[in-house]
């Protein structure tokens, strides 16, 4: 079974309504969602190496909406249902597999935080449970639930519609339905500067020269500060080295995704039979897509602790992405102080889960140059007037 | 004769020393010094693996870490091992090994069904099917997939092995024992530098152990010998075998892992680490790692029998094996000539070269000529005959004159000439470059401090090797600050010519030809064609990772290292772009997998995150006390007698403080020690009260805040002295605000003299509390002069207690009489015991964290963590009271945004149940229309609650939006259990003034 | 793994420090001068460079001094190790 090519490799016209600087899921989300959603087909999308190569193909594919805040659970359950409907919207199978996602709670801190997700999850429409020890272990039956383990296991909230997606296929199903309704994705195009006349956004400077636009929407995850600055503006963004690997595949033993956010701990089972595993993130700014070993060390103790079966398995393979961390690890999705400039940007360790509904709403976002609703809350202003959206706390660090 | 392909002699196994081993149930019998590919292949077992996914039967492509076939289930149960290379295990005595990836056996598969879906499992297979109709995918496609998933299997339990890690600073570190690492070692050495040569074979010599190459007019072995004495006679030298360099980092920091017990048995050696993880700071590296030897492409190049050219070469000279009996060569290249020769010399016999070239190198032309060996010129396989094993290949002229000619044989040899290992460099930061002389990428400009030498670095001549590792050892220890850089002198070895490599990627499909020639493997665990890489290319995957991710090519457990160059080539060819243009993927780490206990170490167990425990730990224990973790800590949470349940316990508890007198171990509460004549005015400025103005002998409670204005800490300091204050915080606080303190002095405020220590671990602390409190204090001790006046509430006092010299606050969590007493921790459990001996007369209980938090959520108290999420203002507490306005604080300014002044913030209430019975859950969240349909909007959520046995009934403290202005306001919290109601009341329902606390 | 020069203690391990992030941002001396903007750039902004950075260390798990350091982004180099309240290499003092 072979298909046509799944998209053109143009050359960037000299001029397009809207330019979306980051082919990745995100941007090429937006592209095919101001296509599809507000009829804007001349849009380029920029990318400056090969499109879903960033934290789209870096990433542990975890999806859930089982955020705390009203603000935060609104947009990812939102993004979750697009993902429900995905495959048949894109015709491409993005392999969406609803398989749960459990997180641990291993102190009586753990279970309250949880159990309070778990009630706010709820009276918002999301699906959540709270499994007791027992209940885990029969959900997960690999796992260690010995009152007496170092972290024993208090029980845990289940997400039964979460699950985790095959991340390049997103970013290829967008582009090849963008690249369908007319949107040129240009690879090998690397932004080099913003032009502005006066107050508003003229067009990008970039390697394959300038391109004019009435509208740019920078989506470039772990380079937004990079980009932002070519406009002079400072963003409350961290750019940081987050790692992830995989097992030699192996039969079948892990059928959910476990996350633990107090161990740092988030694996999943790949339908090849790998252990897809993210580790902490690094402490330090980086740009480089590669961080410490001793990150990864530092986490399998507890892996092994959790999942005793595991010590004997192998890595076989690691590398890093580079994360756009917010103070309050929630995303910026908005306007910037430049007239017909947008970003969608700093969704730190959890982006992935969001593509969807940030494309969606991004592009509401530059089609109509209001925030759309769900992406009103998620301004830049959130960190003059105070207005974040914590989810340190009950999210936590592990998405 | 129990092993048909041993040769009758050679080989560096002890062919007195038989071992017994098992494969797929069937016992066989091999050598020490054997892998198991090279007993298996003694034995004539041809079929090892089936492939991943058409399940086709697959053999020993190789010899060594780059193997992508040959790949194994070692050993059984809780030690058991998925996915190990055959040419990587040392055979030993028992060893249990089986197929993964088929059943019953690798030789019978019933999964080989799959090869007949072949033509549904072309690149990109997954994403163009299985959508529709109604979740068809979830509900049968993938469950299907996931069946095929996989290839070894899980251990059954626990690790009974254990790991370690060890860490190494050393001028020099050579990656590769062969000539050029030796060489490079040995230069190095003899400077004085601290060298480590790790290689990961089980002996030293590398490419040197699978030929018959002379140095200095004697066998190679015994130059290796002689260098590896040399290195073992340096006393800065460390020579590891076993050793995998698997892991290049920032700053030339190296992962190398040293397997050390897994040749002694399945569960090796007590008390010995099965593997070592070693970390290795290198001030240079010479990475001599070698070079991979590429398979060609032709239909049914995976079909067993078909193997590398070296490897068969290494089988003979360094196990004694033949691989076949009669053997066809196809090349592209001159070292498939000197491997003819070797194989010839071994007992193989050889019945062709086919040589996709016209010329070659004359002198081996005339030596194979002289054997009988027939040599096709510009020729090529046109594919390999035979299902379950080689039988006959098929040869055509690359100019397609002439008829086909078929030979029938059990053996093909290919030779597509040999990829530079660059994985080391490459992780490094370095980028490859391609070298068309080479057909192959070879390392580009030096990122770390590092370089190459040998075949690693595209040098494939031993003479080069040598020269070049002998002047790469020297330079990098000069570069370290040793000796002069000066390469010694490389022992003679013979001339040699290059490789004289003529790239020929895919073998072309001759003219006419009707398309259906079969499948040409590229990568062969991924199960990847010729045909997949030409499909992703013409379906737009033009960027090498595209076509990686596509077809999956190199993201097996070899992660490519036979096939990548040739994958890229083929992109490239499909593409008419040059490969240079192409390049490669990112070599990722690690360079061979890593067992997941190796990266732990230690750090597992009861070793794993070390627990804490307070100086009276035990006495709890043999109590029964019920333990909650606290941060590291470990808190009694309650202490039930008998078969009291939690509720039970703890209602007693709370009773026994409320009416007599509990004792609680606050050993864990943070102490720190604040000392300097500016730190008072530094506490100004971390707490939002003041400080400096506090009497000596008395203390204070603070809030501390970040410095976005959400609550960070709390906890009462005392003052000791004038320039000299005693902080406590909260139990999981305890080193980030000890963090805290010393960054604001050292990056803010470096001009005030003000010094902190954590003093934790210095104090036990026992808290009375209590209405019998103070009797039971002056009972211990009985010289401190105890009145209200005397010893006011927020006061410290320094007395001997129990005949112990300490401290005692007189401050309280409980809204009880209260005394925290502090003593020297060596002092803690005597004076615990002192404390509960004198207190049985008042009917004193010990009680644990849940009875605290019960009691002080009664007083409205907050606990940081329960009440404070990170987003909570002291406003939003109520706690308005404590909030200086005369001075500036860390957070102060951000109390005045916007957002955070705005009245419908959360603000923390009370909450009592209509039901007086009911309890609230924790985390419970509050609305007003409970029964409307989901979004509901919440108005808060439940902070603490408990059954109170002082009210009588349940209570809670709550964050409710604007929850000041609500009191008497209804509120519900919806349950799966039914609804809650709730009046909203102000926190505090015991004893608002205060009275008990100032008694 | 980075190498970096404790300035007390010598080159050690990354893994003995901890990153305080961007150096160099002096706390308001009057914060009630500074309108809510102001305070967020303060706060919250930050200048996450591509290449060349200064930043703040403390060898945690050593002598617990704070530092500066100059390194690379991308390459991780580090170029400077300078005491705090000390301007960057090359920019006056």
């Amino acid at each position: 079974m072979t298909w046509p090519r799944l998209w053109r490799d143009p050359e960037p016209k000299p001029a397009y309504d809207a330019v979306i600087v980051g082919g990745g899921g995100h941007g090429l989300a937006t592209a095919y969602y101001l296509a599809k959603e507000h009829g804007i087909t001349n849009v380029a999308v920029l990318e400056k190496g090969w499109l879903g190569g960033g934290n789209t193909a870096r990433n542990t594919t975890v999806i859930r909406s089982n955020y705390l805040w009203d603000e935060s659970a609104a947009i990812y359950e939102f993004s979750l249902k697009l993902w429900e409907g995905l495959s048949r919207d894109l015709n491409f199978n993005v392999m969406l597999s609803q398989r749960g996602v459990l997180n641990l709670a291993h102190n009586l801190h753990d279970r309250r935080e949880a159990i309070r997700r778990v009630h706010a999850n709820r009276l918002n429409g999301i699906d959540a449970e709270w499994l007791d020890p027992t209940a885990v272990r029969a959900f997960c039956p690999i796992l260690n639930i010995d009152a007496g383990a170092r972290y024993p296991v208090l029980g845990a909230t289940l997400q039964r519609r979460g699950g985790v997606a095959r991340h390049d296929a997103v970013a290829w199903g967008y582009a090849r339905a963008a690249d369908a309704r007319g949107v040129d994705l240009i690879q090998n195009c690397a932004v080099t500067g913003l032009r502005r006349n006066g107050g508003r956004i003229a067009g990008v400077e970039t390697s394959r020269g300038f391109i004019k636009a009435g509208k740019v929407g920078i989506v470039a995850a772990g380079h937004n500060s990079v980009l932002a600055a070519m406009a002079g503006i400072r963003l409350p963004i961290e750019s940081h080295p987050l790692q992830a690997l995989v097992s030699e595949p192996i039969k079948p033993v892990l059928d959910c995704v476990v996350m633990s956010n107090a161990v740092h701990v988030y694996v999943s089972q790949s339908d090849k039979g790998e252990l897809v595993m993210g580790a902490g993130i690094d402490g330090f700014n980086s740009y480089a897509q590669r961080g410490s070993f001793p990150v990864i060390e530092a986490q399998m103790g507890a892996v092994i602790a959790l999942f005793p079966i595991f010590s004997r398995l192998r890595m076989m393979r690691s590398w890093g992405g580079i994360v756009d961390v917010c103070p309050d690890a929630s995303p910026i999705i908005g306007k910037l102080p430049v007239d017909g400039l947008y970003l969608n940007g700093g969704w730190g360790t959890g982006g992935f889960k969001a593509t969807p509904g940030s494309g969606f709403v991004f592009a509401h976002t530059i089609a109509n140059d209001a925030p759309h609703p769900l992406a009103a809350p998620f301004s830049l202003e959130r960190f003059t007037t105070g207005a974040l959206i914590d989810e340190h706390g009950a999210a936590a660090v592990a998405h | 004769m129990s092993q048909p392909f041993r040769g009758a002699s050679g080989g560096r196994i002890e062919r007195a020393r038989q071992l017994s081993f098992t494969f797929d149930g069937r016992r066989y019998q091999g050598h020490a010094g054997d892998t198991l590919a090279s007993a298996l292949m003694a034995n004539g077992v041809r079929i090892i693996a089936r492939s991943q996914k058409y399940h086709r039967p697959r053999g020993i492509l190789s010899a060594g870490a780059e193997e992508p076939n040959a790949v194994v289930q070692l050993g059984t149960g809780a030690g058991a091992e998925p996915n190990v290379r055959a040419t990587e295990i040392e055979l030993r005595d028992g060893l249990v090994a089986g197929s993964v990836n088929a059943w019953p056996s690798a030789a019978y598969d019933v999964g080989a069904v799959a090869g007949l879906l072949s033509p549904l499992l072309v690149a990109g297979f997954y994403y163009k099917t299985f959508m529709a109709p109604g979740g068809f995918w979830q509900s049968v496609y993938e469950p299907l997939i996931r069946r095929m998933a996989g290839l070894g299997r899980a251990p059954s339990g626990p690790d009974p092995d254990i790991y370690d890690h060890m860490h190494a600073h050393v001028d020099v570190l050579v990656a590769g024992g062969g000539p050029a690492g030796l060489a490079a070692a040995g230069a190095a050495a003899r400077t004085g530098a601290r060298v480590m040569l790790a290689d990961e074979q089980t002996e030293l010599g590398g490419s040197l152990l699978g030929g018959p190459r002379l140095i200095a007019g004697q066998p190679a072995p015994d130059w290796v010998a002689a260098m590896a004495g040399e290195l073992a006679g340096c006393a800065e030298a460390r020579i590891l075998t076993r050793a995998t360099v698997f892991g290049y980092y920032d700053h030339n920091w190296l992962g190398v892992l040293e397997r050390r017990a897994d040749r002694l048995g399945p569960s090796g050696t007590p008390g010995r680490s099965r593997e070592r993880l070693w970390h290795v700071r290198a001030k240079q590296v010479v990475l001599a790692t070698g070079a991979h030897e590429r398979p060609l492409i032709f239909p049914g190049n995976d079909r067993p029998g078909v193997m590398l050219a070296g490897a068969a070469a290494t089988y003979a000279h360094r196990y004694g094996v033949l691989a076949g009996r009669r053997a066809v060569i196809a090349t592209n290249n001159d070292s498939a000539y000197g491997a003819a020769l070797d194989l010839a010399a071994a007992g193989i016999q050889v019945l062709a070269i086919v040589d996709a070239r016209w010329e070659a190198a004359l002198k081996a032309h005339d030596t194979i000529q002289a054997l009988g060996i027939e040599r096709f010129a510009g020729a090529v396989i046109q594919g390999a005959l035979g299902r379950r094993s080689v039988r006959g290949v098929r040869i055509v002229k690359l100019d397609g004159r002439g008829d086909a000619k078929e030979i029938a044989c059990d053996l093909v040899l290919m030779s597509g000439g040999w990829s530079p290992a660059i994985h080391l460099f490459s992780q490094s930061g370095g980028r490859p470059a391609f070298d068309p002389g080479l057909g192959a990428f070879v390392p580009g400009v030096s990122h770390q401090a590092e370089r190459s030498a040998g075949a690693a670095g595209g040098t494939m001549t031993l003479a080069g090797a040598l020269g070049e590792g002998y002047a790469a050892g020297a330079k990098a220890a000069a570069d370290a600050g040793f000796g002069d850089g000066r390469a010694p002198e490389a022992p003679h070895v013979d001339a040699e010519a290059g490789l004289g490599v003529a790239p020929l990627w895919p073998v072309p499909e001759p003219a006419g030809g009707s398309g259906q020639r079969g499948k040409a493997f590229v990568d062969f665990q991924a199960d990847v064609t010729d045909a997949d890489v030409r499909l992703a290319a013409r379906e737009g995957f033009e960027a090498i990772e595209h076509m990686k991710r596509y077809t999956a090519a190199g993201l097996g457990t070899d992660q490519g290292k036979t096939g990548n160059v040739n994958a890229i080539a083929l992109l490239s060819a499909a593409l008419a772009k040059p490969i240079a243009a192409i390049g490669t993927t990112t070599f990722r780490p690690p360079y061979t997998p890593v067992a997941y206990g190796a990266m732990a170490g230690r750090n597992v167990g009861a070793l794993l995150d070390p627990a804490r425990v307070t100086p009276i730990h035990d006495w709890h224990a043999s109590e029964g006390a019920v333990f909650e973790d606290v941060g590291q800590w470990k808190r009694p949470w309650y202490f039930p007698q008998g078969h009291e349940d939690m509720a039970g316990a703890v209602r007693r508890e709370c009773l026994a403080v409320r009416n007599a007198v509990g004792v609680l171990d606050a050993s864990t509460l943070g102490k720190i020690d604040i000392q300097g004549p500016d730190a008072g005015r530094f506490l100004d400025r971390v707490y939002t009260n003041l400080f400096s103005n506090l009497s000596l002998g008395r203390c204070r409670y603070g809030l501390m805040l970040k410095e976005d204005g959400m609550v960070m800490d709390d906890g009462v300091t005392t003052r000791l002295g004038p320039d000299h204050f005693l902080m406590t915080t909260t139990t999981g606080n305890a080193a980030r605000v000890l963090d805290w303190l010393e960054e604001w002095l050292q990056t803010e405020w470096p001009e005030l003299e003000v010094y902190c220590t954590s003093v934790t671990e210095q104090w036990a602390t026992i808290t009375i509390a209590g209405p019998k409190a103070r009797d039971l204090l002056h009972d211990l001790a009985p010289d401190l002069a105890l009145g209200k006046a005397d010893f006011p509430f927020l006061a410290m006092r320094e007395a001997t207690v129990a005949g112990v010299p300490a401290r005692v606050f007189r401050v309280s969590f409980t809204g009880e009489m209260s005394y925290e007493i502090n003593v020297p921790a060596s002092h803690g459990r005597g004076v615990w015991e002192s404390v509960m001996a004198a207190g049985a007369a008042h009917g004193i209980a010990p009680f644990g964290t849940e009875t605290m938090h019960v009691l002080r959520a009664e007083k409205g108290f907050i606990v940081v963590g329960h009440e404070t999420d990170g987003t909570v203002t002291p406003l939003d507490l109520g706690m308005d009271w404590i909030v200086s306005k005369r001075k500036d604080f860390i957070g102060r300014r951000s109390l005045a945004r916007a957002d955070i002044i705005r009245p419908d913030r959360k603000q923390l209430v009370g909450l009592l149940p209509l039901d007086g019975q009911a309890v609230l859950p924790e985390g419970a969240q509050l609305v007003l229309e409970p029964r409307r349909a989901p979004p509901v909007p919440m108005i808060g959520h439940v902070t603490s609650s408990y059954w109170s046995a002082t009210l009588g009934r349940g209570f809670a403290l709550a964050l409710v939006a604007g929850g000041r202005t609500r009191a008497g306001t209804v509120v519900y919290a919806p349950l799966e259990s039914g609804i809650v109601a709730a009046t909203i009341t102000l926190p505090g329902f015991y004893d608002p003034d205060g009275h008990r606390l100032h008694d | 793994m980075l190498l970096i020069a404790c300035p007390w203690c010598g080159p050690r391990d990354e893994t003995e420090f901890r990153c305080g992030g961007e150096a160099h941002i002096a706390r308001p001396k009057d914060p009630d001068a500074l309108d809510d903007a102001a305070w967020a750039d303060y706060l919250f902004m930050r200048r996450n460079p591509k290449g060349r950075h200064r930043e703040r260390w403390v060898h945690a798990a050593g002598c617990r001094r704070w530092f500066n350091v100059e390194r690379d982004t991308v390459s991780h180099v580090i170029t400077a190790v300078y005491p705090m309240g000390k301007p960057p290499p090359g920019e006056g003092g």
